[in-house]
């Protein structure tokens, strides 16, 4: 086991890697009543194609998400009541490029941490608890489809990418989802759930040595292979459409304006864009931007208003949206703002001080044990340390910034979702 | 004049080593002032938070609401919102946000914010005094025109308020929630939304702004909040200092505790139709037990054993035995007797979810609860309380609603009165509980 210390954020990671070639990062807190693990897959719904034992396999969209549901199955019954049962609170989520599974808990810190690690690397599904769970899956895919956020992210993400698996619902479809069958769980259980391509990530006053024997002895020995996937080749470096309007009951348009970026290889240099774009980001709309007090002020958008930049596999992208009376305005002076700091530059002291805001803002998202174990599996997925954070950031140089916004900040790169009221609502 | 006598303090024993303490003081700083100060180096940022209480009502609950969204908009010294950012930005990322909450019948508005905290600075700058300097100037000197408030100011953040109270029917299941209680409680004023109504914001003048703020800055009782690695004395004179103009001497009551209701002989049964394809069903019960009873400690179990965690019977057959719905769940509302119910439930199974929520109540009305069950409800209580003191914002929240309560109990304390609850203790509790109000939201024909 190795001791690094990250002092300029008070954080220290005990870090092994076992035989099986998991790696495992455990985070020191003393003083903290709850310890926090997580312990994720690289696999989620954007892995719908990929190769297994010799041949390419489609898998229906929804798979990754589906099978997050019946991994809590066990022969003894379910591990959501078995963790619960300790006090911990269980949960899963399954996102686009990953799978996690995690608890919270104030005591039987270690017994829990066995259940956890058991019940992820034991696939256990019978075709009737399977064709039970379509029915239970099925109302999530309807709350989603009711919910104007998500349809209009899908929306975008439709908008902008020409083929990427991104833009396909994590959950799937109720068609989508009637295409799977125990045999399909299984297969992707075995590409996806092996010690090579998981990692665990552990927070709290727990021993990390504990921590590591407990892997050892319940995780499988073999480290399984590399599993190749497809994502449908490269994108093209512009937006697939200029945008995609439905109609649901709301009461304001919500909108959803985003920019194709071009994704990063793994590694530190991922860190560093993700880090440049955030900030891009910043000075371009971010809360103390000029365009956002402008914005604000002449009502085009209320404190609802969010912005990001993401980064997956063959994919990226910068994207803000919220509430508005006309998202079209608002993406005219988006547009119109990255023209004049190509044109500018961004000043010198709103830089500084953005700076100093975003590197404050993400040390104390270091309080939240959930946030710290999902970036620290990130960052292993994504081949960087997570908390060299700091060091990645003071590179970052005003000159970067103006860089970044006029290559992704361009008419050809954007588009426009937009969810309007119902008429005659 | 300065009133620095500590009415209590008390302490968590952080476990083994004993360096690691949490230590909560409670200072009356001005009369009616309140300051409840969490000590302790655990986390990145500190916590800042002024908050004034009100009796929540619908003639004033809108304008109580706006009040801070006007508020931060700018100040004589920072005079819009870039200048307010930019000051925010040279405390590391803080942030100063106006909030409105409902604690029970209390009207809560004012700010929290947040920064980093002293020891994380790049050049070890302290941050305390500006944000409290700056949190004072927020509350007490806005930026005015002809002596009202900057008139765009006050209709943006009126057109936001409205936006605000119309977006509520966005996500139906927060939407559902809200509508039971209105109904359940019409004529309360729990019935009254946090944000009020979209009439009564609608009708907001500057006038009436500015009286509702001169009001709050002269009447109502000020809660204070710090949680940061601050020394008690170094809180208290930062914030007296910032908050030096407010108003001396006036008497400032507290909001009383709400009355308790029975729940009518025939429960309200409310259906209302929107364009959705999932319906969402609510049901509002009154439990005769709210925060200051003594067998609150009992309501929490019985929450928990029904419908508050995955081990609950409303998780384990409702949704997992019977996929009725994708979710269903029961919640107390902590200073005031009603728990409600939601679910998430195909139109066509409504009856049939209604049936067995009612049924898995009546099995805890009998005790028919294995030892187990009431173990991992309680483990579950516990846990929750006591996660509570790792996390900055739930503490603050958690303080906010024992102040305005005037309750002191600490979650510790109050995790050790759940330790020590009967069974009998909570079927009895159990047995309190009646259904007063049905809500359904179903999709248009």
């Amino acid at each position: 086991m190795v001791r690094k210390e990250y002092p300029k954020v008070g954080e220290t990671i005990a870090h092994a890697q076992l035989d099986n070639g998991l790696h495992i990062y455990v985070d020191q807190k003393p003083g903290f009543q709850k310890s926090y693990a997580f312990f994720a897959t690289c696999y989620g719904g954007m892995d719908m194609k990929f190769y297994l034992d010799g041949t390419w396999r489609d898998t229906p969209a929804g798979v990754a998400h589906f099978l997050e549901h019946k991994m809590f199955d066990t022969e003894d019954g379910n591990a959501l009541q078995i963790l619960a049962a300790n006090g911990a609170s269980p949960n899963a989520f399954t996102s686009s490029a990953m799978t996690g599974y995690y608890f919270e808990s104030t005591e039987k810190f270690y017994e829990n941490l066995k259940v956890l690690l058991s019940f992820v690397s034991i696939p256990y599904f019978t075709q009737e608890s399977v064709d039970k769970e379509q029915g239970i899956i099925g109302q999530e895919i309807r709350m989603v489809e009711d919910d104007p956020d998500n349809q209009v992210f899908y929306a975008l993400m439709e908008s902008l990418f020409d083929h990427h698996p991104i833009q396909v619902s994590i959950a799937g479809t109720q068609e989508s989802i009637s295409h799977i069958t125990a045999d399909t769980l299984y297969a992707c259980h075995k590409a996806f759930y092996t010690p090579s391509n998981m990692v665990l990530t552990v927070a709290g006053d727990v021993d990390p040595e504990r921590v590591v024997e407990i892997a050892r002895e319940i995780l499988p020995k073999d480290p399984g292979g590399r599993i190749e996937r497809d994502y449908g080749g490269k994108e093209t470096g512009t937006a697939a459409s200029s945008g995609k309007e439905l109609r649901m009951e709301v009461s304001t348009p919500i909108f959803q304006l985003g920019f194709k970026a071009d994704p990063a290889e793994n590694g530190p240099e991922r860190l560093r864009l993700q880090l440049l774009g955030a900030l891009a980001c910043e000075a371009l709309l971010g809360n103390s931007s000029p365009l956002y007090a402008k914005l604000y002020r002449l009502g085009l958008i209320n404190k609802n208003f969010g912005y990001g930049v993401e980064y997956y596999p063959g994919c990226a992208l910068l994207a803000a949206g919220g509430e508005s009376r006309d998202p079209a305005a608002v993406r005219e002076a988006v547009l119109d703002e990255a023209a004049r700091i190509a044109r500018e530059g961004v000043d010198e002291s709103l830089f500084n001080r953005l700076k100093k805001g975003m590197y404050g803002a993400r040390v104390q998202g270091l309080n939240s044990f959930e946030n710290l174990c999902i970036e620290l599996a990130q960052g292993h997925f994504a081949g960087f340390e997570f908390l060299s954070f700091p060091q990645a950031f003071e590179s970052i140089q005003r000159r970067h910034v103006e860089e970044y916004l006029k290559a992704v900040v361009t008419p050809e790169r954007c588009a426009l979702a937009v969810v309007r009221p119902k008429e005659g609502a | 004049m300065m009133y620095n006598t500590p009415v209590n303090a008390y302490q968590t024993e952080d476990r083994k080593d004993g360096t690691k303490r949490m230590e909560v003081t409670r200072t009356e700083l001005f009369p009616g002032v309140h300051l409840t100060a969490v000590h302790t180096d655990k986390f990145k940022s500190a916590v800042l938070g002024l908050q004034f209480l009100l009796p929540l009502e619908e003639q004033t609950a809108s304008c109580n609401a706006l009040v801070p969204a006007v508020l931060r908009r700018g100040t004589e010294a920072h005079p819009d919102m870039e200048a307010l950012s930019a000051a925010l930005d040279e405390l590391y990322g803080g942030a100063l946000e106006p909030m409105v909450r409902k604690k029970g019948e209390t009207q809560c508005v004012g700010f929290v914010g947040s920064f980093l905290d002293d020891a994380y600075t790049l050049e070890g700058e302290p941050l305390l005094e500006r944000a409290a300097a700056l949190l004072g100037e927020l509350v007490l000197r806005p930026r005015t025109q002809n002596g009202r408030f900057t008139p765009e100011y006050l209709e943006g953040e009126k057109a936001n308020l409205i936006d605000r109270i119309r977006a509520q029917v966005n996500d139906k299941r927060q939407y559902a929630q809200i509508r039971v209680v209105a109904e359940m409680c019409a004529g309360e004023p729990f019935g009254v939304d946090k944000l009020g109504s979209e009439e009564s914001a609608a009708a907001i003048t500057n006038d009436a702004l500015w009286d509702c703020w001169q009001a709050m800055l002269n009447h109502a009782p000020v809660e204070l909040y710090y949680c940061g690695s601050a020394s008690g004395d170094r809180v208290q004179s930062a914030l007296s200092s910032a908050l030096a103009d407010l108003p001396k001497g006036a008497v400032r009551t507290v909001p009383a505790r709400p009355a308790g209701h029975a729940a009518p002989a025939e429960p309200k049964v409310v259906e209302e139709a929107l364009d959705v394809t999932q319906g969402k069903l609510s049901m509002g019960f009154r439990t005769g037990c709210d925060a200051w009873s003594e067998d609150y400690p009992a309501l929490t179990l019985v929450n928990a054993v029904y419908g508050g965690t995955t081990t609950s019977k409303l998780f384990m057959n409702v949704r997992e035995r019977l996929s009725l719905c994708y979710y269903a769940s029961s919640g107390l509302m902590k200073y005031k007797d009603v728990m409600l119910v939601a679910s998430g439930v195909e139109f066509g199974k409504v009856e049939e979810a209604k049936r067995e929520i009612l049924a898995q109540l009546a099995a805890c009305q009998k005790g028919e609860f294995s030892d187990e069950e009431l173990e991992w409800a309680r483990r579950s209580v516990v846990s929750t309380l006591r996660t509570t003191l790792d996390s900055q914002g739930r503490l603050e929240d958690y303080w906010l609603g024992q102040s305005a309560a005037g309750l002191s109990e600490d979650p510790e304390a109050l995790a050790q009165r759940v330790e020590r609850v009967s069974r009998e203790q909570v079927t009895a509790a159990a047995q309190k509980l009646a259904l007063d109000t049905v809500y359904f939201l179903k999709g248009k024909e």
